[in-house]
């Protein structure tokens, strides 16, 4: 991205500018010091280029595959063409992240149909669960398929290119009137990972409902999210990563970028401008301009990460 | 930005309305009552019933809901127009959510 860095980077205005004019279908954000810099619109193929240099991962969520109803009759097809997208990227990304609702009601098909999709990638995936993926009348599925080697409900953490990736489940026990749950176990827990972890490691904390309140009547929050923060809060570099509300939402708080993703499968709408979350209905040839896959980016010794959201047509 | 996943009212209003008239009364027991998920919200949200009363819960919407009274009932997942009955044999209040959506909550007062 060092030529499109804002400021004392050296970027011009100028520079700026001309980038926005290219017909694009990314908007790329870079973080520094806290302030979010939309660069405007860029070309897809032009941000994974100047992306290259560091580590780079993606984000897919929400592909709700068997999902069939107005919104998108056929919800594997544009995760079909989510892969497609994915593996025309000039510049292969290290691995992925799904962040939950891989299916729409737990079905063995269903997860045997996102397996085969999402494996078209040939990339690692590490997965969260939804609330879609629990539904099962064993809740057996999603954890025999995605739960070895993690704790709890499907917890775990992993590091790559230095970075302190953290996979948490707020969709389990939730309680009557309320939001997302983490509980007190994973928390424990949480606080036990990053126990001794050095301040200035980066670290990706990832989970399906946002970790942030978005919209509490819609249920878009984490109850006892605000204490999962109060851990990361020392560290430098804090990204956290979530889908559920199938649009794209960015806040940031200190050292704290809070993003969330596109769905692969359906439209939401914006907070409060609709009846409710459900799926949301929008022409044929505006759909694919809704659905998506986000890339993110990191270079070593920048505590500066930019996230590219690229949606499926644009 | 039109949504299409909210039923036709005036069609139902209908339907209802020409069942009412064309079924003979016994073929619909009086006491038996239902309550609707539609927009992530039970209607009506709170209802007062008689002990030995039959309510069914019907799922309206594009995603699906459960029906749970911690300790009372729990349904299976709801798809879209699936149902889910209970028959309360004893007085009291029963509050229920939906445990993927928790934020929507409803109150059987059973007297």
């Amino acid at each position: 991205m060092s030529g499109h860095d804002h400021g004392n980077d050296g970027v011009s205005r100028r520079k700026v500018l001309e980038c926005m004019t290219w017909a694009g279908t990314g908007v790329l954000w870079t973080i520094t010091g806290g302030v979010p810099r939309s660069l405007g619109i860029i070309d897809s193929a032009e941000a994974a280029t100047a992306a290259a240099p560091g580590m780079t991962f993606l984000q897919i969520s929400d592909s709700h595959v068997g999902f069939d109803k107005p919104a998108n009759p056929n919800a594997l097809g544009t995760l079909e063409e989510a892969v497609a997208k994915i593996n025309a990227m000039p510049a292969k990304p290290s691995f992925m992240i799904h962040t939950g609702d891989i299916t729409h009601l737990s079905k063995a098909a269903e997860f045997d149909n996102a397996e085969r999709i999402i494996s078209q990638t040939k990339l690692d995936v590490h997965y969260v669960p939804g609330e879609h993926d629990f539904i099962d009348e064993e809740v057996k599925l999603y954890r025999e398929r995605y739960g070895r080697g993690t704790k709890g409900h499907g917890w775990y953490s992993f590091d790559a290119g230095g970075v302190h990736f953290i996979g948490l489940v707020n969709v389990v026990d939730l309680k009557a009137g309320g939001l997302g749950n983490l509980g007190a176990e994973q928390l424990e827990w949480l606080e036990d990972d990053l126990r001794g972890k050095s301040k200035s490691t980066p670290i990706v904390l990832f989970a399906h409902i946002p970790l942030w309140t978005v919209y509490p009547q819609w249920g878009w929050g984490t109850e006892d999210g605000g204490r999962a923060l109060e851990y990361v809060k020392g560290f430098g570099s804090v990204t956290v990563l979530n889908g559920h509300i199938h649009q794209v939402m960015q806040k940031v708080e200190g050292n704290v970028t809070f993003h969330t993703a596109r769905s692969t499968a359906f439209p939401q709408p914006a907070p409060g401008t609709a009846a409710s979350p459900g799926p949301m209905k929008v022409e044929d040839a505006k759909l694919r301009s809704m659905l998506g896959v986000a890339s993110v980016n990191f270079k070593q010794n920048e505590q500066r990460l930019a996230i590219i959201d690229t949606p499926l047509q644009g | 930005m039109k949504r299409f996943n909210r039923r036709d009212f005036g069609v139902d209003f209908g339907l209802a309305l020409a069942a009412a008239i064309l079924l003979p009364a016994t073929t619909v027991r009086a006491d038996d009552t239902a309550v609707h998920i539609d927009n992530f919200v039970f209607q009506p949200a709170e209802l007062k019933i008689k002990v030995g009363t039959t309510v069914t819960w019907t799922n309206r919407d594009d995603i699906p809901h459960t029906i749970v009274s911690a300790g009372k009932f729990r349904s299976k997942t709801l798809d879209t127009d699936d149902k889910f009955s209970f028959t309360f044999t004893n007085a009291g209040d029963y509050k229920y959510f939906c445990s993927l959506h928790p934020h929507m909550t409803g109150m059987i007062k059973v007297e």
